[in-house]
């Protein structure tokens, strides 16, 4: 039963491709049922945009439910919420007007919320529902804040009315409504500091969920941010592409710096969709900037990279998640330091992990290099705005992404090397078993999706350039150069690109040593003995490297960001101090974010709610006299 | 930093000229003939100390300094057995430490010989008979050349090991 | 196309031949210095093919990524030597990639390098990845920002336009931002090659390795590649200083009379380099490990400074 529910997932993420991919290629479709829900009623509507992000969720969708099929083993916990979560997700980009929008995802985000309530038994699954929902919704209040602002300004809550109508709107009022709009997706987009509740709620959900909700429930949030800034309101002043820009610049550092600590597999993991998150914020912001200079071919680019990256960090993320999945699934537990030696264990998992490591550490030739390379290269073209203090944004931009990629790369060999490689840690580890093969295939599936968007920009970007062109702003052309099958020429001689090239290239260098060694006649034999260790007599896991100890030199160089409070503990035995009993160290970082920001609020909030229990008293006369008095109050003003 | 380059220029080579005669024992065929044709160019050392009192380190760390310059011949010391072709082991071998020096001589890749160092290395030396000894290299794994002295010179040492390898004179 | 296959063989020759050389020739210049006689230039040849013939011991906890990385390894530091200007300004795979391609191809192989790290479970092995990675991860936004300077002003960042742009305007090569990069670059060759003052090559003590540590466990064959490629990093790092801050000599014909040039024009300017990188490594100790951030964030402060000379010397 569980598993025909998704199965239909499947199948629903599979119409939802082919219905997204019409929509790329320009197909038009709308739906309007005006008598379903007040307000407008129901209209559904899709455009190249909204194309795109249905197919992505149903790209996403497939290899996920695939899993599902595996790794819930027919547990019929969650599989209705799971239908509506995808099936609201393939909503949000068909939206047309006000009231689908907020059902669609409200409906997404409700349903998300039972399934990170999935093990509602254990304290941490329900604080993390909590701080999901709190979130969801604050970011819920700003987003319908912003849309009846516009709403009531265009007279109009259809979508398509505000393409017209905004652009007529008063400066002020455009920007109210960008704050408030962008606040509410970026909430939903995870970006720095609205983020807390991703790192808690992902890891909670069960793992091809956490899939979903990393590869494209956030991406949904990018979605508004795209829709909102460059579609409904049609760009706006520079402050608007640079604040995305450094948002996604903190975003992008701090979510990897954060990810660099973090030892719990799937939180770990759930930080690097910050850190994905702010690198296409960044290809947004730029492209958001150059459509403000007028400058719509680089705008084009720009636009590019950030759905490129999208895409992108829908399938490695995705990878990743059912990797990680997988390996919860064998050993019980998502403490890396109690990992190890999985790669003897799980091949097949341990390869595909490896595929999704590489790919995110911007590895060439796989997908995540592809739009990072695309990202850097619209970023380095900001010499054509003629205005230093943008330029040094850019700047920031620059510098920012390359430490990003160098720390992710970083986080990724400790991920991969320290889970997989070298001895078990614990029992549970040397007992796990290879995931079954519905779990292989879903994490195939998304392999070759990793290898394929790797290989294949040049087929991919002319679709995306059509998907961005209209987006562009003034300037920006219908069908930009992009270089020929095999190479991806941009902006003239600026830059090219060509995976095939540096695949195959890669392949032959791979052959040259083994067939030069075999020239050379060098020795074939291998001889298997134990790790050097100084000839002592055993090696166990203890002797290892921890994933604390990999950290530690970056926890000592950003020591002002992750401020680590240093804990000894010593038991000493009674009789005489000369005798430890027990040593407990810790050395925990702090949040910058839960210190500066979100307990000054909480405290703020508290504060303000205990001020004004004294008006609650709880007698019904005294109720009566403040209803007596707010009409008086009314009347005086009406 | 400019001081120490110009003392650095005005100094010179110190090396000293290489040794002629050498006092190594229990030179086996193999030595001469296997050895001599891998190892003529390119020798890489690692020093095993099984319990020795560090007289023999002293002598042969002095080699790698200007003077006996053991570089210039193709000897380098190497930090782990995996990247060793010779085995430099001193001392009388302790009890303690006989098993690791078995497993640093399994550590290391074949084709590999192994040079036992000091009076101690060949025989036990003046520990021989102790009872925390094992007494002599020879009794926990093949020794393929000895270099005598306690403890043997730099000059010595490097005499020995370049008659290993057949580049003496 | 022939030629042009030719010509990408030539490039990939001279690297992966010439690179033994050039390490040997450093450490004989260093030992020169020190007043030793020090090992014979072609040192390294030797030590190569001795390594060959040798057995590899490979520790039985590790497993397949340990035996793959010396060739990936080899494989990225070849494939860079086809993307980058070595002899002609336009070589073969030039199309195929830009600096930020290069950025990436040394990430790959220090990625490999630092799971094989890993991958036998030693101590050691582990504290010189986490080392190496970190010091990888901090050298990134230098070197991204040195080439943004360069690109700045030759309107390109394909490594063939900017060589072309800077010959054709020789004085460049004396610009206060051109220079400040190229210290930048400098250091960060310091750091990704594993020179002192950052990391110490010639080091027996595995607590102050890096490079060395994460190699610890490799033998005969497989030990083989990873110090040719080790050598082939150090080459290609010095040939893009050379080349690409310097460009004289570079052709962009593919002839060959000029391609022989622009060798006997780069084998002068890693003369030059090498012997720079001799005199620093002879008169610097090698710093504490916590103190190569502060190294490294200088190297930041003089890529942003170049950049900031680029804007203002317009
Ligand atoms: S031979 Fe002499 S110097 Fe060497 S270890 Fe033995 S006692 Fe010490």
């Amino acid at each position: 039963m569980a598993r025909l529910g998704y199965a239909l997932a499947a199948v629903l993420g599979l119409a939802a491709v082919g219905g997204g991919a019409a929509g790329m290629l320009g197909r038009e479709w709308t739906l309007a049922v005006p008598w379903l829900v007040p307000l407008g009623g129901l209209e559904l509507a899709l455009d190249p945009l909204g194309g795109f992000f249905l197919a992505l969720v149903g790209a996403a969708a497939v290899p996920a439910s695939i899993y599902a099929i595996g790794a819930a083993g027919g547990a019929a916990r969650g599989v209705g919420a799971y239908l509506v979560f995808v099936a609201a997700m393939c909503a949000v980009p068909l939206a047309a007007n006000v009231m689908t929008f907020a059902l669609a995802w409200e409906l997404m985000s409700l349903a998300s919320y039972f399934l990170v309530l999935h093990e509602r038994e254990r304290p941490e699954s329900v604080q993390a529902a909590w701080a999901y929902a709190v979130m969801t919704h604050v970011g819920l209040a700003c987003l319908l804040g912003g849309m009846l602002l516009l709403s009531a300004w265009t007279g109009s809550v259809r979508f398509a009315d505000w393409r017209a109508g905004a652009p007529l709107l008063a400066a002020g009022a455009r920007d109210l409504a960008f704050a408030l709009l962008a606040l509410g997706f970026a909430g939903k987009a995870g970006v720095i500091p609205l983020h807390i509740w991703l790192p808690l709620a992902h890891p909670a959900a069960p793992s091809h969920v956490s899939a979903l909700m990393s590869g494209v429930m956030i991406k949904l949030g990018v979605y508004g941010l795209m829709r909102a800034g460059v579609d409904w309101l049609g760009g706006g002043p520079a402050w608007w592409g640079t604040a995305l820009l450094l948002a996604g610049v903190v975003s992008a550092v701090v979510g990897v710096l954060y990810a660099l600590v973090e030892h719990d597999l799937k939180r770990l993991l759930a930080f690097h969709s910050i850190e994905n998150v702010g690198i296409i914020l960044m290809g947004l912001g730029a492209g958001m900037l150059y459509r403000q200079a007028g400058l719509g071919g680089l705008a084009l680019l720009g636009l590019v990279a950030a759905l490129y990256h999208t895409a992108n960090h829908a399938a490695f993320k995705g990878l990743l998640f059912l990797a990680a999945g997988a390996v919860v699934h064998a050993t019980g537990t998502r403490d890396v330091e109690r990992l190890g030696g999985l790669i003897k264990r799980m091949p097949w998992t341990a390869a595909c992990f490896l595929v999704g490591a590489a790919a995110i550490s911007a590895l060439p030739p796989l997908n995540g290099f592809v739009s990072e390379w695309l990202t850097f290269v619209a970023l380095l073209q900001n010499t054509q705005i003629a205005a230093p203090p943008l330029n040094l944004v850019f700047a920031l931009g620059i510098a920012g992404l390359a430490l990003t990629s160098g720390l992710a790369m970083a986080c990724f060999v400790k991920a991969f090397g320290i889970t997989f490689l070298a001895l078990p840690r614990s029992d549970a580890a040397a007992g796990a078993r290879e995931a079954g093969p519905a779990m292989r295939a879903g994490m195939a599936l998304l392999v070759a999706a990793c290898v394929a968007l790797g290989l294949g920009p040049t087929v991919v970007l002319p679709r995306l350039a059509a998907v961005a062109a209209p987006l562009a702003g003034a300037g920006a052309p219908a069908r930009p150069a992009l270089g020929d099958w095999l190479t991806v020429q941009l902006s003239g001689d600026f830059a090219s690109l060509s995976p095939l090239a540096i695949a195959a290239a890669l392949t032959l260098g791979l052959a040259a040593p083994l067939v030069a060694l075999r020239l050379a006649g060098a020795s074939r034999r291998r001889r298997l003995y134990e790790t050097w260790g100084c000839g002592r007599m055993l090696q166990t896991a203890r002797m290892e490297y921890t994933a604390t100890a990999f950290a530690n030199p970056f926890k000592r160089v950003f020591d002002f960001f992750y401020r680590p409070a240093k804990r000894l503990d010593i038991e000493f035995h009674p009789e005489s101090r000369l005798f430890v009993e027990r040593i407990e160290y810790a050395n925990p970082t702090r949040s910058i974010f839960e210190d500066w920001l979100y307990r000054p609020v909480l405290a703020g909030l508290h504060a303000a709610a205990r001020s004004v229990r004294p008006i609650q008293s709880g007698s019904a006369n005294l109720y009566l006299a403040y209803i007596l008095v707010a009409l008086i109050v009314l009347l005086v003003f009406a | 930093m400019l001081r120490q380059l110009r003392l650095a220029l005005q100094t010179g080579i110190v090396a000293e000229p290489a040794p002629r005669t050498s006092e190594l024992e229990r030179v086996g065929e193999r030595l001469r003939t296997d050895i001599l044709r891998r190892f003529g160019r390119s020798l890489h050392i690692r020093q095993v100390d099984a319990g020795s009192c560090n007289g023999c380190e002293l002598e042969i760390t002095g080699l790698t300094g200007p003077h006996w310059d053991l570089e210039r011949f193709g000897l380098h010391f190497v930090a782990s057995p995996r990247h060793a072709d010779c085995l430099l082991v001193t001392g009388p071998v302790t009890r303690n430490m006989a098993e690791a020096l078995r497993r640093t001589w399994d550590a290391t890749p074949d084709p590999k010989f192994v040079i036992a160092v000091g009076d101690c290395g060949r025989d036990g030396g003046i520990f021989r008979d102790a009872y925390a000894v094992v007494g002599g290299v020879e009794r926990v794994v093949p020794v393929d050349a000895v270099i005598p002295g306690c403890p043997p010179s730099p000059a010595a040492l490097l005499a020995g090991l370049l008659d290993a390898i057949g580049r003496l004179g | 196309m022939i030629a042009g296959a030719a010509l990408g063989l030539l490039q990939v020759f001279v690297v992966a031949a010439g690179a033994p050389l050039l390490v040997g020739v450093l450490r004989t210049l260093k030992a020169r210095l020190v007043g030793r006689r020090g090992p014979s230039p072609w040192q390294p040849y030797a030590d190569l093919r001795k390594l060959l013939g040798k057995d590899a011991v490979v520790s039985e906890t590790t497993s397949w990524i340990f035996r793959v990385t010396p060739y990936v390894l080899t494989a990225s530091m070849l494939v860079t030597a086809l993307v980058i200007p070595v002899l002609v300004t336009r070589p073969p795979l030039g199309f195929a990639g830009n600096i930020v391609l290069l950025m990436y191809l040394f990430l790959l192989g220090t990625f490999f390098l630092a799971l094989a790290g890993l991958d036998a479970g030693s101590a050691f092995g582990g504290m010189g990845s986490s080392r190496e990675v970190a010091v990888a991860a901090l050298a990134e936004p230098t070197v991204i920002l040195a080439v943004f300077a360069l690109a700045l002003r030759a309107g390109t960042i394909n490594l063939g336009g900017v060589v072309e742009r800077v010959e054709a305007e020789p004085w460049l090569a004396v610009n206060p931002a051109h220079l400040l990069a190229f210290a930048a670059f400098f250091i960060v060759m310091l750091a990704e090659t594993g020179r002192l003052p950052v990391d110490n090559p010639a080091t027996h003590l595995e607590l102050t390795m890096i490079h060395e540590a994460m190699v610890l466990e490799y033998s005969g064959r497989y030990l083989a590649l990873v110090e040719w490629a080790a050598a082939m990093k150090l080459f290609l790092f010095l040939t893009l200083l050379a080349n690409l801050f310097f460009p004289w000599g570079v052709t962009h014909l593919a002839e060959p009379v000029p391609v022989a040039l622009g060798l006997l024009a780069l084998v002068g300017k890693l003369a030059v380099l090498t012997t720079l990188l001799a005199l620093v490594e002879t008169s610097v100790a090698k710093l504490r490990l916590f103190r190569v951030p502060e190294l490294l964030a200088g190297s930041f402060a003089l890529a942003i400074l170049s950049v900031m000379a680029v804007f203002l010397l317009r």
